[in-house]
């Protein structure tokens, strides 16, 4: 197996995109300049300083960093469920899909019907929605959930209902906050497993966001590790271990150790005081 | 794009697609299970059998009572003159009529406010200053006996039925706002912010999530809106009984207070609570089991 890492400096924002083929179309599909929040008054610590960010269409991207570090907060604004303090936010491709740790399934609807109220609020026709519904739902191999109460799903059959819905947006981005936290190993395995397969499927653009170093390693053509207090991309790193990738592989697990060490470093920083 | 050649480097250690559809179809069958449910006589025995038996004792302690003459006979009757009352009553046909008299009467003010007390709510929940404004007031009104509203009515409205809806909806209406208020207030933060992903946003919002997800909460307080709009109207027909307004409950229970007639008075009490609990059990308990066990949160046994 093939294994190149190309370290990048820090400085190197807008990177990647050509050297994967993925660029090409101009417009990338995320692109953060200059990004500061500050939650709370205006001359407080940001938790954002300046994040430059671009992830271009059809890239994998894993955000990666320790708990509190501002992974959320950065998703948030990309989403738009939130405004940053100072910088500009570019979306392309329509509004962008956000998937949560929490499967935050709507429990009133059932699972088919938690699609199609994506697909309604989207503007698809009445008559197209339950079809459409059910093509999504095959493509998370839940073929048979349509009529399932959201309590009767198991968690990781949840947040595969959950990643339908958020493909059944139109939007070209696909935003996820830790989805894979709360599940057990095997299920997350098999996740990753058919999230790379579905990446590639639907060619969406993926920021991934995680605290799991080997996850993001399994997943990313590119990670972006961030510092704490304030938020900033420390570093990043380009995949190049052909996919699917197993999470326990000889590649995976090397590249992981380095990155490990790099965030343990990230993360030793804060106790000097 | 970048992933067209994902898959042709799969080497031979990489799960097949069939590998992980199939650990993955094992994993949902481990992890989804069937409840069985029991028989419908058996749920529906275990829910009768306890109240039929302690309407049986309160009955028995009832005629025990009479036999020992705590009361003297006319105060206190026997279960089987206030059944023969009832009887008279019923083969006259006159307790159809009564009947009918409340039930509509409560039945129009509880729509009414549900009409006001829905928006009103709405208002309080999602405004901040209309909550500042009234909210300690809709609280402060919901413990207020309705029957202090009577008087006031009579003398605003004059001895008719817009008195008597006055005060049904003076008691009503703040349950029902209060109730959808806190249905609101306990919606998970999570559900409006996926909402707002998936452009759910103002009126969107409150349509597809914010009103559906509040259900429970508006349904405990329609179940206590209604209680309440009962209890103000049986307070209102007593105290405003004239013989211009229609003959309800309330008023059957007055004439018997008039007349000295124990087993009337009784019987009006027990239509009442008859009334009161049959509503309760044939159209609010179930309807919010039913919403509660479609979301997962009824643990039946
Ligand atoms: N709404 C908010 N108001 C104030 N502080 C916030 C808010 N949201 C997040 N924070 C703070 O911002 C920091 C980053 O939070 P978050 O983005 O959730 O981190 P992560 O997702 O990386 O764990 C934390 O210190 C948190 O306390
Ligand atoms: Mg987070």
């Amino acid at each position: 197996m093939s294994q190149t890492v190309h370290e990048q400096p820090l400085t190197a924002a807008a990177p990647a995109a050509g050297e994967n083929g993925t660029a090409g179309t101009g417009a990338p599909a995320v692109r953060l300049s200059k990004v500061t929040k500050v939650f709370g008054r205006a001359d407080g610590a940001p938790v954002l300083d300046n994040i430059d960010l671009t992830v271009a269409p059809g890239e994998f991207v894993c955000l990666l960093g320790a708990s509190g570090c501002g992974k959320s907060t950065l998703l948030n604004l990309v989403a738009g469920l939130d405004k940053p303090s100072a910088g500009t936010i570019e979306v392309n491709g329509g509004r962008p899909a956000l998937m949560f740790q929490e499967h935050a399934l709507f429990p009133w609807l059932k699972a088919g019907k938690n699609v199609e109220l994506a697909l309604k609020l989207r503007g698809v026709p009445r008559e197209q929605r339950r079809e459409e519904a059910q093509k999504l739902l095959a493509l998370v191999r839940l073929d048979t959930a349509y009529e399932k109460r959201v309590h009767e799903l198991s968690g990781g059959m949840r947040q595969r209902v959950a990643l339908a819905r958020a493909l059944a947006q139109s939007g070209e981005v696909l935003l996820m906050d830790e989805p894979f936290a709360a599940l057990d190993a095997i299920t997350r395995d098999v996740l990753h497993d058919e999230l790379t397969r579905i990446w590639a499927d639907t060619g969406r653009s993926v920021v991934f966001v995680t605290h799991n170093v080997r996850e993001a390693v399994r997943l990313a053509q590119r990670v972006v590790l961030m510092s704490s207090r304030p938020g900033r991309i420390a570093r990043e790193w380009t995949i190049d271990i052909p996919q699917p990738r197993r999470i326990e592989s000889p590649d995976v697990s090397a590249l992981s150790i380095e990155i490990t060490e790099q965030l343990r470093g990230e993360i030793r920083r804060h106790g000097k005081h | 794009m970048a992933s067209t050649d994902l898959t042709k480097t799969a080497a031979a250690d990489v799960p097949s697609s069939d590998d992980v559809a199939g650990l993955e179809a094992g994993l949902d069958a481990l992890e989804t299970y069937e409840k069985d449910r029991a028989p419908l006589w058996r749920t529906a025995l275990g829910k009768i059998g306890p109240p039929i038996l302690a309407i049986a004792f309160m009955l028995l302690v009832w005629q025990i009572a009479y036999w020992a003459e705590v009361k003297p006979r006319y105060a206190l009757p026997s279960p089987a003159d206030v059944w023969d009352a009832f009887m008279v009553q019923w083969q006259a046909g006159e307790v159809h009529q009564i009947l009918w008299v409340s039930l509509e009467r409560a039945f129009l003010g509880f729509l009414m406010a549900i009409a006001i007390g829905t928006p009103l709510g709405l208002l309080v929940a999602r405004v901040r200053w209309v909550r500042a404004a009234i909210g300690p007031l809709l609280s402060g009104l919901q413990s207020l006996p309705s029957v202090a509203w009577v008087p006031p009515a009579v003398i605003w409205f004059g001895l008719n039925n817009s008195a008597i809806y006055a005060v049904v909806l003076l008691g009503a209406v703040p349950s029902i706002a209060q109730g959808i208020v806190s249905g609101v207030d306990q919606v998970p933060p999570l559900f409006i912010r996926a909402g707002r992903v998936l452009g759910a946003t103002g009126l969107l919002g409150v349509w597809h999530v914010l009103l559906p997800a509040s259900l429970p909460g508006y349904l405990a307080g329609l179940k206590q809106g209604w209680a309440f709009s009962w209890r103000s109207l049986m307070a209102a027909e007593l105290i405003a009984a004239s013989p211009d307004l229609g003959y309800g409950l309330g008023q059957l229970m007055n004439q018997g207070r008039d007349l000295g007639d124990m087993p009337m008075m009784l019987t009006a009490v027990f239509m009442i609570l008859l009334v009161g609990i049959g509503i309760e059990l044939l159209f609010f308990s179930p309807l919010e089991k039913l919403v509660l066990r479609q979301r997962g949160l009824l643990i039946s046994k």
